[in-house]
């Protein structure tokens, strides 16, 4: 009998192209997706002669650096950011790569667009020079992030060089309480294991409450991988995934579909096969998150208190310490007693229609707290599209919220939106590291909901407790 | 990718786990163009006040440490974002190799592509050799890439691991591209037989 495999080993050895005798491989890419950051490595392109072998497998967009206040090129800021977005256009129309500009409805942030295009799929190996590529990973793919140097190499060979990962199972028994999203679990899941406990690692995301999710919600679990160290999260294809990416526009149609999808249903771990690690998590016991330090694995339910440094363990001791002070805050404080300047909703971890229906339910008939700046950033233009159908822009706009354009914006802050310092954010984003939004700015990564929640109490709220009085 | 093979150099000792490339670069000079040189954006936020004056206490800004081209760091150096502009800031610093227990493992990668070394070894030996690193008062450490050592100023000689393929590359400045490209044939039949 042939030996059981693991999700991720069955997609692996379906991509090596050849292995050396350490045990490196060349693996084939199915996907390669491209950004405005990529200027770099068609660079590096560029002084050695070389194109692109596959423009064909690879997909580009300008999220970093675009405006979400309008969608004109002349409104990228500065001559700097213009030509990180011009370039790849320049460079994207030069290759033939097909790009979704900034006024294609199909723009947006890369890891919102690739599965809502059907581009990302069940046992493809996707790619991308950015390290939330863990995304692609939620419609049973394998798809991680590398660097620009090996952007250059996948674009001139379609093919990259890599170690073989351990394998992680996160089991998620039980099931999610009403209005705790996938954002608290991946947040729970972090703050058990830290912020390098799968390092060098896959995970498969498994179990009764994983399966429970939409995909919207796997994708925002496997997005935060990467901030638990992970190479990679995927969860396997079942008919969520196929009823997901049914009729979108990449994914195969008409008797194709049929063959893709009894091919996608032999894509599940084998009874009996074995991970390096397994960690196991009960859904019913968490509770709507909220990071208080500077790593994500720093997250309490938001009804908790701040614990104190001084009971750690002594080699955290005085990180933790310095987080505290970085981000202006005590022991044994409860956040639902800090205030916050700025609400972002948005972001690859949580810009999809799902985590804007969820703000918006908690919006709707209320106000923005005084003093509070809170803006709503769609993952791409389809999604706008989408929740304007729903009638959710005119909630937000009503309720004090800007109404913005498709693109990372805020959770990197590198295309002008930025956390002012010294100022507070709750952010649906995926990193509160030190100066993350902007230098000195201090963010705590939360839900949708939750920062729906807080932008109109004005400090850090349960989101249950609004909805379920004011109905 | 770069080449390296052995270095005799300043170590400078950083403690802070969790070091996230955020911190090595922070996102605002990611637009920088490559040639334009890195080395001045590394650590920023923690090496400078905001007006750009140093910060005394940190580590590269005390005087055995300015011209160190070792770091030995903590665990889960360079966790985070796949910027490589964390790797070119290192690079352009002078740094051309890093110890730690463990590195994020985009960075792990990128760090070939420059000749820069990413050293895994167990974080009591990375303890110890930080603490060298604080009291050599510059005296030098050895990285020795063909014997897969490191001889902190003790002469003790610790041995690392690192996989053949990429010692091979490191070892000969390899370029990684054209390496692979010398596969063309394997890619083209391996392309080939899935298209149908």
């Amino acid at each position: 009998m042939a030996k059981p495999l693991t999700l991720f080993e069955k997609i692996w050895s379906a991509h090596e192209i050849h292995r050396e005798d350490d045990g490196t491989s060349l693996l084939y890419v199915d996907r390669h997706f491209i950004h405005d950051g990529s200027r770099t490595a068609y660079n590096q392109l560029a002084k050695r002669g070389l194109g692109v072998r596959r423009p064909d497998l690879t997909f580009a967009t300008p999220d970093h650096y675009v405006p979400t206040t309008s969608r004109a090129f002349e409104d990228v800021e500065g001559e700097d950011r213009k030509d990180m977005v011009a370039s790849l256009t320049r460079n994207t129309r030069a290759s033939g790569v097909t790009e979704f500009g900034l006024n294609d409805i199909r723009h947006g942030i890369v890891h919102v667009i690739g599965p809502e295009q059907g581009l990302s799929l069940p046992g493809m190996l996707i790619l991308c020079g950015d390290s939330h590529t863990s995304t692609h990973g939620a419609v049973g793919a394998l798809a991680f992030g590398i660097g620009a140097s090996e952007v250059a190499h996948v674009l001139a060979t379609q093919a990259l060089w890599q170690r073989k990962p351990k394998t992680m199972r996160v089991v998620v028994e039980g099931k999610l309480g009403d209005g705790v999203s996938g954002k608290d679990l991946v947040l729970a899941l972090i703050a058990q294991i830290g912020v390098n406990g799968a390092t060098g690692h896959v995970i498969e995301y498994a179990g009764p409450a994983i399966e429970a999710l939409s995909i919207e919600g796997r994708l925002t679990v496997c997005n935060m991988s990467i901030e638990a160290g992970a190479r990679a999260g995927m969860v396997a294809p079942d008919e969520t995934t196929f009823a997901y990416l049914r009729g979108k526009p990449h994914a195969p149609s008409g008797a194709e579909w049929d063959t893709a999808v009894a091919r996608w249903r032999a894509l599940r771990t084998d009874p009996g096969a074995t991970f390096d690690r397994e960690v196991r998590l009960d859904a019913g016991s968490i509770e709507p998150m909220v990071t208080w330090g500077n790593r994500p694995s720093e997250a309490i339910p938001v009804a908790a208190a701040i614990p104190d440094p001084a009971a750690s363990d002594p080699a955290q001791r005085k990180l933790l310490g310095a987080a505290l002070e970085y981000m202006d805050l005590r022991p044994g404080q409860r956040m639902t007693e800090v205030g916050v300047d700025y609400v972002f909703i948005g972001s690859c971890t949580n810009g999809r229609i799902e985590d804007l229906r969820a703000a918006a339910q908690v919006a709707r008939g209320r106000r923005v707290a005084a003093g509070v700046k809170a803006i709503v950033v769609p993952g791409s233009g389809l999604v706008r599209q989408q929740a304007e159908r729903e009638g959710l822009d005119r909630i937000f706009v009503e309720a004090g919220f800007e109404w913005r354009h498709s693109g990372c914006s805020m959770c990197l802050a590198v295309n002008g939106d930025t956390v002012p310092p010294g100022k507070r954010s709750a952010s649906t984003s995926n990193r509160n590291f030190v100066g993350r939004q902007g230098p000195d700015a201090r963010t705590h990564l939360v839900s949708p909901a939750t920062a729906a929640a807080t932008a109109v109490v004005g400090r850090f709220a349960d989101h249950r407790s609004l909805t379920r009085q004011g109905g | 990718m770069g080449k390296f093979e052995t270095l005799v150099a300043t170590a400078a000792p950083m403690e802070a786990r969790d070091i996230n490339t955020d911190l090595i670069v922070p996102g605002r000079f990611l637009r920088r163009l490559r040639e334009e040189g890195l080395g001045e954006c590394l650590f920023r936020d923690l090496r400078f006040h905001e007006d750009g004056t140093p910060k005394p206490d940190f580590v590269l800004n005390r005087p055995p440490y300015r011209d160190a081209q070792i770091l030995v760091a903590n665990d889960n150096f360079a966790c985070g974002s796949s910027r490589e502009y964390a790797v070119y800031a290192l690079y352009d610093y002078g740094i051309r190799c890093v110890i730690a227990p463990s590195f994020g493992d985009i960075f792990h990668n990128n760090c070939f592509k420059s000749g820069l070394l990413p050293v895994v070894l167990p974080e009591a030996d990375v303890a110890d050799l930080r603490a060298q690193a604080g009291t050599a008062q510059g005296k030098p450490f050895r990285v020795d890439l063909p014997s897969q050592t490191v001889t902190g100023p003790d002469g003790v000689a610790r041995r690392f691991e690192i996989d053949a393929f990429r010692k091979k590359l490191l070892l000969a400045g390899q370029d990684e591209i054209a390496f692979t490209l010398s596969h063309g044939e394997k890619i083209a039949a391996f392309e080939a037989a899935r298209a149908i």
